[in-house]
């Protein structure tokens, strides 16, 4: 089964970035550019992952784990949320949030490719 | 976690210190014989021997001067005062201590050993301990010990055996984790997160299932499990801890050492979590204890906040306080006691007997014959032996682990002797009786460091014969005639007969004007207090050895004999019973007695034309089979039952024989092919030659089990007998000779 995984992110680099390693990894890769879009997605794509921005016009990251967490669809998908700061704080807003983890940028491909396979399971 | 041989050290140990005051206080009363002596002198120097491996110096120097006193004791140089035997009691109370001490790392101070050294001194007048010398020409390598924290604090005395790279050392950490629902709403999976631990090393895992509600009462969002996860691993606790990265806050989470010391991480969800910063306070870690180098300080941990511990973990530390530090991470095995085995081992040879009786009983009633009852007979016959073999195989081990321990002993032995030795195996896989494995390592053991130190000549000799440097130590299994066949060779200069009948009769084992053929020469290396070596080594040369080897061998119901070819090496062979409760046998009629041959010994059975036996002087008889000439022996003749005489159309069971090669029983007629329960007959009748056992028969008579070995070799030399416990040993060495 190949994984999906759904980037919500503002920054065209940065899901562009995501693109080219999680289909180097093997990954079913689609994205989003803000916050409602990447919860419409969400709901068609029903991905394995969701790795999304913290600062977004229209809704936020918080704004998206707690509507995919209050929703319907597949509400304990793990959700990993791309940040640049390393600090607590950010972090324990987001897992307080609901989000499964973190991926601090700047990211490389191969802790990447690590954090989606331990939330997951899944050897990619 | 702990070291699994230096557990079985001091296991063994245990149970030597045991004999030990159990010899002495024997020794006490004005009966005792020279076994007890011997069995005195042999659990200290065993003692010294495992002392040495680990490099319990302390030990091993006091081991090593009681020893030289029971050698003294033992070779009757030193008479037994009630002053010495005090000393010799006192001593080995000292010797306990000191064990206890090498056990939990503690160290006694010099001032109480030297006060019992000097006494043992004194026992012996002057300066006859020779421990300086003789200890350091014999280094040993010490064993690699992969140390955990034994309680959370390396002991002293193990210190200096941890390997030399603290962080490279495999540790133990004990998580106890259980998840808060938030874990599991924020998209996580404890199997992840163990998956991901297991990554880093071998886990062990237990549920706590104490918390599962009724079934009424069950919230299924509300989580009620925890787990204890045992990690074994070389890798550092900051990778655990980051296992746990993402998780932190959602569950209660404790690691420690393993049976160490528990720091609780207890993050409430509102407190602020630290987590790639530990790595940063971690690299400049609390002044730490020095004499725990490789184990992750809990301290260190405590950096992040400390919540008071919750129940639940407070729970388990009591738990485990209960358990002490014996708690071994279980395998999928079962730990049953051997009794119990024992005992079903035994309820399964009546089950045969029955099953054997009831079949004669429904063959004898031919009248009322039942084709049903027929067949399901056969299927009690066919259940009763899957039983059996499935109850046999709950025992039955392969002798790997024992082999592969002896490469050690091997290296060692050569280090020791500066020789050159490689340890050749065959038959790793033989599977034994697990009694015979264990009872088997001692003996073994003994037998390799002999056949290093004495068996292979030195690098400068060996040269000189045009051999290779390397010297090879031969060490085999295999089953043979229903026995387990265990042969240790190595490609020395072989047994040196004259040098030996020289030391047994300066040492007075022999009459001096004794005159002993060569096998007769051989069977002086079991006699206890032998030995060759002309100088004291600590570990074999000291008369211990060869006697141990014979006596263990014997208890096991087996025998040992000996082979040698000058120039070219000598070869020990140790028969074992297989299995010490059920065989495949042959029933035979022989002068009218019905015995038993074991099948594993039978080749084929032969009804051969006059034309193909000759007679070769009066009483012996060649069978000519295929081109080949095969020694008939007639079974009634040689245990002694009125011989039929006839040998005209006789009937023949072609045999291999241990000894001997092929060879032909004379037997009157085949009566059946099953399966018999071995009922030893040594208790009570000692050992009786030709005869290995005796065992019921379905019709409820008892028939002997036939040694074929002992028939076939007692061909060969009828007249003479070795005296008492040598005649065993002796039948077969006179064979092989």
């Amino acid at each position: 089964m190949t994984l999906k995984i759904l980037a919500i992110d503002d920054s065209k680099t940065i899901r562009e970035l995501l693109r080219s390693v999680m289909e180097e990894a093997g990954f079913e890769f689609s994205s989003a550019c803000d916050g409602v879009e990447g919860v419409e997605r969400y709901a068609q794509v029903q991905p394995d992952v969701v790795i999304t921005d913290i600062n977004m016009p229209n809704m936020d990251g918080y704004g998206v784990i707690d509507a995919i967490r209050k929703g319907t669809i597949d509400n304990q998908v793990p959700i990993l949320v791309l940040t640049t700061e390393s600090g607590d704080k950010l972090k324990a807003r987001a897992r307080d949030a609901g989000a499964t983890g973190w991926i601090v940028k700047p990211f490389d491909d191969v802790s990447l490719v690590s954090v989606i396979r331990r939330v997951t399971g899944m050897v990619a | 976690m702990s070291n699994p041989i230096l557990d079985t050290f001091f296991e063994e140990t245990e149970e030597l210190l045991e004999s030990l005051a159990e010899g002495l206080e024997s020794m006490q009363g004005a009966e005792f014989d020279k076994e007890t002596v011997n069995s005195v002198f042999r659990a200290v120097h065993s003692i010294k021997g495992g002392a040495g491996a680990f490099k319990l110096t302390e030990l091993v120097n006091f081991a090593h001067s009681f020893e030289t006193v029971m050698d003294a004791v033992r070779s009757e140089s030193l008479a037994l005062t009630p002053q010495i035997m005090h000393t010799l009691m006192r001593s080995a109370d000292c010797l306990a201590d000191l064990v206890d001490a090498a056990r939990s790392g503690r160290t006694i101070p010099d001032e109480v050993t030297s006060g019992f050294l000097t006494a043992l001194q004194a026992c012996l007048g002057e300066g006859e301990i020779e421990a300086v010398d003789a200890w350091d020409n014999f280094e040993f390598a010490a064993v690699q010990l992969d140390i955990g924290p034994l309680d959370g604090s390396a002991p002293e005395g193990l210190a200096e055996i941890t390997p030399a790279e603290p962080d490279k050392a495999q540790v133990g950490y004990q998580i106890d984790f259980r998840p808060h629902a938030a874990l599991f709403t924020n998209g996580h999976e404890p199997a992840l997160l163990f998956a991901a631990l297991a990554d880093l090393g071998r886990i062990s895992t237990w549920i706590d299932l104490s918390q599962l509600p009724e079934w009424a009462a069950l919230d299924p969002t509300d989580p009620c499990l925890s787990w204890r996860v045992e990690l074994l691993t070389d890798e550092s606790e900051i990778a655990v801890q980051e296992v746990f990265e993402f998780v932190h806050g959602l569950c209660d989470l404790t690691i420690g050492p393993l049976f160490g010391e528990q720091v609780a991480l207890v993050a409430e969800p509102s407190m602020p979590i630290q987590l790639p910063e530990i790595t940063i306070q971690m690299a400049d870690p609390m002044p730490n204890d020095v004499s725990q180098p490789d184990i992750p300080q809990p301290a260190s941990v405590a950096q992040a906040p400390v919540a008071p511990a919750p129940p639940v973990v407070a729970k388990t530390k009591a738990e485990r306080g209960e358990e002490g530090s014996e708690a071994k991470a279980p395998k999928a095995t079962l730990r049953v006691d051997l009794d119990r085995v024992d005992r079903l081992i035994n309820a399964v040879g009546e089950l045969i007997i029955n099953q054997a009786m009831i079949a004669q009983r429904l063959q004898d009633m031919t009248t009322t014959r039942d084709d049903d009852l027929v067949m399901h007979i056969e299927d009690y016959r066919l259940l009763a032996r899957d039983i059996q073999e499935g109850v046999m195989a709950i025992r039955a081990q392969p002798v790997k682990s024992l082999f592969q321990r002896m490469s050690r002993i091997v290296r060692e032995a050569a280090d020791a002797t500066g020789k050159l030795a490689e340890l050749v195996t065959f038959g790793e896989g033989t599977e034994v009786d697990k009694t015979v494995v264990e009872r088997l390592a001692d003996p073994l053991t003994h037998m390799i460091r002999n056949a290093v130190d004495h068996g292979l000549e030195s690098r400068e000799a060996r040269a000189a014969a045009g051999k290779p440097p390397m010297g090879t130590i031969r060490l085999s299994a295999s089953h043979r005639s229903g026995s387990v066949i265990i042969t240790v060779k190595d490609d020395g200069a072989g047994l040196n007969r004259p040098k030996i009948l020289e030391i047994a009769k300066r040492k007075g084992l022999v009459a001096q004007d004794a005159e002993l053929n060569d096998a007769e020469i051989d069977q002086l290396l079991f006699m206890a207090g032998f030995s060759t070596a002309s100088t004291i080594s600590n570990l074999s040369g000291r008369g211990v050895g060869l006697d141990v080897v014979r006596n263990a061998v014997q208890a096991l119901g087996g025998r040992i004999s000996i082979a040698t070819t000058p120039g070219y090496g000598t070869e020990f062979t140790i028969m074992l019973p297989l299995t010490l409760a059920v065989m495949d046998g042959m029933v035979v009629t022989v002068g009218g007695q019905t015995l038993v041959v074991p099948i594993t010994s039978i080749i084929e059975t032969i009804r051969p034309l006059p034309a193909d036996l000759h007679r070769i002087g009066t009483d012996e008889t060649l069978l000519s089979i295929r081109g080949r000439m095969i020694p008939v022996v007639d079974v009634a003749r040689s245990l002694g039952f009125p011989s039929p005489g006839t040998l005209n159309a006789p009937l023949l069971l072609l045999v291999e024989s241990e000894s001997l090669g092929e060879c032909a029983l004379v037997v009157d007629s085949v009566q059946d092919q099953r399966q018999v329960v071995i009922k030893s007959l040594e208790s009570n009748f000692g050992s009786v030659p030709g005869v290995s056992a005796a065992t019921v028969l379905g019709d409820g008579r008892i028939a002997l089990i036939l040694d074929p070995d002992a028939i076939a070799g007692g061909r060969v030399t009828p007249a003479y007998q070795m005296p008492n416990s040598l005649s065993n040993a002796g039948r077969t060495a006179h064979a092989n000779a």
